[in-house]
């Protein structure tokens, strides 16, 4: 089968690569582009563990073919950090202790940022609900919402 | 109770070494292992769930262009019985039959072919080349229907084990066991109330996020390198030798981040496979499951049904209780029956018990140890039953089970005295928690129980290596799954007296550091931590040694404080402490450089007990529960990261109470399992839960030298009951039987 020219911007870097038109963007992003900060726990839009951003929305990047990604801006989990150091949420997760295993980590943070974004002073049910779509084995969320809200103050402060 | 000690290090809450790579997406994972020239493995599964396998064809897919290996059950070697694994392993001829079937399809989605293409889509087309002839039979998915005599068998070779005499007939029932003290008919007739019932539970699956992985590459010389995702890869290389009748020396396993495990990573699926396919095509293979070849595949847990009955004096002491348990084993014996029988009564000084357990085949995949394996099912009866006496004699459900709390000198249920333990300290705490003494809020209702779990010792190694600035590399062979590095180097700090930031923790593969056990049975932070502290202790040894040949004294005249050699008290010597950076620096001159080791098979485990409690409210429209609070008190023994301890704790109250409130396996009569995704094998999401309560109970573990008892299991156990308890409270109605769902909770509060 014949692969597509596909045109993106991937965390600030254009990226050209070629995919096939079934390939999930979860796929291409991993195989093609080697942005295996990405994970597939479920390849259904259950778990939230491909989380990305899209064009300043937050998506499964497992549910959105690769095609549908031409001349997108991609924000993955490698995008986050900005120069020198680590976001803000990156750094509360790791003061909370907000990861076990940490294999839904980069879907949590990838998440948390497009909530902050968005809605810099979020209260625990809306952050509660926004992250509703990321799964986590581990930590029973406690510890994941408490950084996440203290990642929110800590960008009040720096803003 | 031993004093508690103020440490420098043990206790504080740092960084983990391996954070920084896990929340910027460098970590790698199982699946994020690729290699050049590597090929795509997938697996042809059963369609039936019980079915003899007449022939597997695998020559048309063979020949497909793309296609470079496809193997069968032909192609694995017949496998010897025999047990392996550290916990929840089982009989290695069952474990190659489970990875690979032979000459019966067990369970829908066991495997029956493999094979390794240019691409997973190439690798998918193939597998519908492959040509199985099958004779379907009845699928056997009750447990209570496979106890029946007649019952269709899953193994014409299956006689019930530890019967008295040898039966004469086949049976699904693998082996019974019994425990049993007292006299139980007195204890009955002592009582003043006698609470019996039936508790039923489907299996339920560990539920980590991240799928089984695995890439092997085998080369000319037949010596094959694994990387996977697993909760020992020691163990995982062992299955696969015995599996593939390898040579151990020729396999080397590397230990990938692993995503979640719970249990259900310690017993090997795809990595005999995808040896053998790389063997058969020359180049590396990669084998990734999808999450339904995850729920249909791997080990669950077993479903159970548990039949307590429990008499009790009007002041709360227990005069007997009887247990009778038949868990699913899945397709193949083990399921954790024994440990569920071991802890049933554990928090308990009981006279008079009698426990009966039965690991039963039935058509569904074998189970895998989950979280305290076995004790949740059989403590969720225990403690709902315990929870109706104390209303039936009038009493808080926490005094109840004080009257009767296993303390220090307590004979066992399942043998051994109790050293110290921390049960009542635990049912202490919760009685003066904030959120016991409050109300219970308008509409709610509360539920009470305890949890236990044995906790593990086992053969441990660690090395500890002095860089030539003084830093400190720390190596083991414990897969971290959830902080582990961060309590080795906080322990490591401790004992060498230098901080924590000097010091790196790492997992070794097969190859760079010594055996290592499973990261399992709550045992890394115990037996490895014990590792990495003798070896810290070899460190000083050989630093002091050093320091005493530089100060020209004898080896007993210097100490250790502080990360620094010192004149011993008394001696006479003008000399300069020598810390560890100093001794790093004239390691040429005394002897080389700096290496300290501990191998060792820890003993002295120490049970941890628990208290939960939690408030919760019943939508009567809709059935929904909503989860109000949740409080889990909990002995450590000593926390040595307490962050991670009460991320442990949190944790597993999330997977109990999705456990009790949602999760289960759902088949159709075909044993075809109906929910094999996320979306309806629900587990619970941040928006189902309030924040979790925790308080750290430290009874030390006289066993370890910093008190470590080990955390990780215990938190699943009360959950069940608890939700089954506040359940009731809040709607006067009980129910026996998990989880508790909209549907049931419908069905039990439209009956009455």
């Amino acid at each position: 089968m014949s692969k597509m020219h596909i045109h993106t911007t991937i965390n600030g870097d254009e990226v050209d690569f070629l995919g096939s038109p079934q390939q999930s963007l979860l796929d291409a992003l991993r195989d093609e582009v080697g942005k295996l900060g990405t994970k597939e726990g479920c390849g259904t839009g259950d778990c939230g563990a491909c989380s990305v951003i899209v064009d300043g929305r937050l998506v499964c990047s497992c549910l959105m073919l690769a095609a549908e990604a031409e001349g997108a801006e991609i924000t993955t989990i490698e995008g986050i950090a900005d120069g020198d150091g680590l976001h803000p949420i990156q750094e509360k997760f790791l003061e909370h202790a907000a990861l076990q295993c940490g294999v839904c980590t980069p879907g949590f943070i990838v998440a948390a940022k497009a909530l902050l974004d968005r809605n810099p002073d979020p209260d625990e049910r809306t952050i509660r609900y926004w992250l509703a779509g990321n799964l986590c084995r581990c930590t029973g969320y406690d510890k994941i919402i408490r950084a996440v809200q203290d990642a929110a103050q800590e960008l009040a402060h720096e803003a | 109770m031993a004093e508690a000690v103020d440490y420098r290090y043990v206790g504080t809450r740092p960084v983990r070494p391996d954070g920084v790579d896990k929340v910027t997406g460098r970590a790698q994972f199982g699946a994020d292992q690729n290699l050049p020239n590597m090929l795509h493995g997938r697996v042809l599964r059963s369609p039936h769930a019980h079915a003899r396998i007449k022939k597997v064809d695998v020559s048309k897919a063979l020949a497909m262009d793309g296609i470079h290996a496809a193997v069968s059950g032909a192609d694995f070697p017949a496998v010897a019985s025999g047990e392996i694994g550290g916990e929840g392993g089982g009989d290695v001829a069952d474990i190659a039959c489970n990875i690979m079937a032979r000459d019966k399809a067990l369970y829908h989605g066991h495997a029956v072919a493999a094979v390794a293409a240019t691409s997973v889509e190439i690798a998918e087309r193939a597998l519908e080349a492959i040509e199985v002839e099958y004779e379907a039979l009845p699928p056997v998915l009750d447990v209570l229907e496979a106890m029946a005599p007649d019952a269709t068998l899953l193994d014409e070779n299956c006689f019930t084990k530890n019967l008295p005499e040898k039966p004469d007939k086949p049976s699904n029932i693998a082996s019974v066991m019994v425990l049993a003290r007292g006299d139980l008919e007195a204890g009955f007739e002592q009582a003043d109330v006698v609470v019996e019932g039936e508790y039923r539970i489907p299996m339920a699956h560990q539920g980590y996020i991240e799928p089984h992985a695995c890439t092997a590459t085998v080369n000319e010389e037949g010596k094959a390198t694994v990387w996977c995702c697993t909760q020992g890869h020691f163990e995982f290389r062992a299955m696969t030798s015995k599996i593939l009748n390898w040579k151990i020396g020729d396999l080397k396993f590397v230990a990938s981040e692993i995503g979640g495990g719970f249990g259900g990573k310690t017993v090997v699926y795809l990595e005999p496979v995808a040896v053998m396919l790389s063997k058969h095509a020359g180049r590396p293979v990669k084998m990734v499951m999808s999450r339904e070849e995850v729920f249909r595949a791997t080990g669950p847990t077993s479903g159970s049904v548990c039949r307590v009955k429990v008499g009790a004096q009007k002041d709360g002491k227990i005069t007997a209780a009887k247990a009778w348990l038949a868990y699913e084993a899945g397709a193949f014996a083990g399921a954790p029956v024994m440990p569920g029988a071991m802890s049933i009564f554990a928090p308990y000084e009981i006279e008079n018990f009698l426990v009966e357990g039965h690991d039963v085949l039935v058509n569904k995949p074998k189970v895998a140890a989950y979280r305290a394996p076995g004790a949740p099912q059989a403590m969720h009866a225990f403690e709902v039953a315990l929870d109706d006496i104390a209303r039936q004699i009038g009493m808080d459900p926490l005094d109840l089970r004080m009257a009767n709390a296993a303390d220090e000198g307590t004979q066992a249920p399942y043998g051994p005295k109790f050293p110290a333990i921390g049960f009542k300290a635990c049912l202490e705490a919760a009685k003066k928690h904030p959120n016991y003494t409050k109300p219970v809020p308008e509409g709610a209702g509360r539920g009470v129980a305890a949890g236990f779990w044995f906790n593990i010792g086992m053969q441990s190694s660690a090395e500890v290596r002095i860089n030539e600035d003084g830093t400190v590399i720390v190596m083991e062979g414990s897969p971290d799954i959830g902080g582990s590095r961060a309590s080795m180097g906080l322990m490591a700090a401790e004992t060498l007296g230098v901080p924590y930031e000097q010091i790196k923790t790492y997992v070794g593969d097969t190859e760079s550091t010594g055996f290592c056990n499973v990261t399992g049975g709550s045992r890394t932070t115990f037996a490895t931590g014990l590792a990495v502290v003798q070896a810290c202790e070899d460190i000083i040894a050989q630093c002091k040694s050093r320091a005493a040949a530089t100060w020209s004294m004898d080896e007993d005249q210097v100490e250790w404080e502080d990360g620094q050699a010192v004149p011993a008290p008394g001696v006479n010597a003008d000399v300069k402490p020598l810390s560890l950076a100093d001794i790093a620096a004239s390691a040429p001159k005394t002897g080389g450089p700096i290496l300290g080791r501990a191998s060792l098979n820890a003993q002295g485990a120490g049970a941890s007990f628990s208290v939960n409690f939690a408030d919760l409210k019943v939508d009567p429209e809709t059935g929904a529960v909503e989860v109000l609070s949740f409080t889990g008190i909990q002995d450590a023994g000593k926390a040595i990261h307490p962050a991670y301890v009460e991320g442990q704790m949190q944790g597993g109250a999330a997977q109990g109470l999705g456990w009790a409130l949602n999760e289960e396996y759902i088949y159709d009569a075909n044993g075809v399992m109906e929910n094999a995704g996320f979306l309806d094998y629900r587990v619970p999401v941040a928006s189902d839960l309030p924040m979790i309560d925790t308080e750290i109970v430290e009874v030390p573990n006289p066993s370890h030298p910093y008190g470590v008892r080990g955390v990780g299991e215990t938190p699943i156990v009360a959950p069940l009951a608890v939700a089954a308890n506040a359940v009731r409270d809040a709607t006067g109605t009980r129910i026996n039987d998990l989880p508790l769902s909209p549907p049931r909770i419908l069905a039990a509060l439209g009956d009455d």
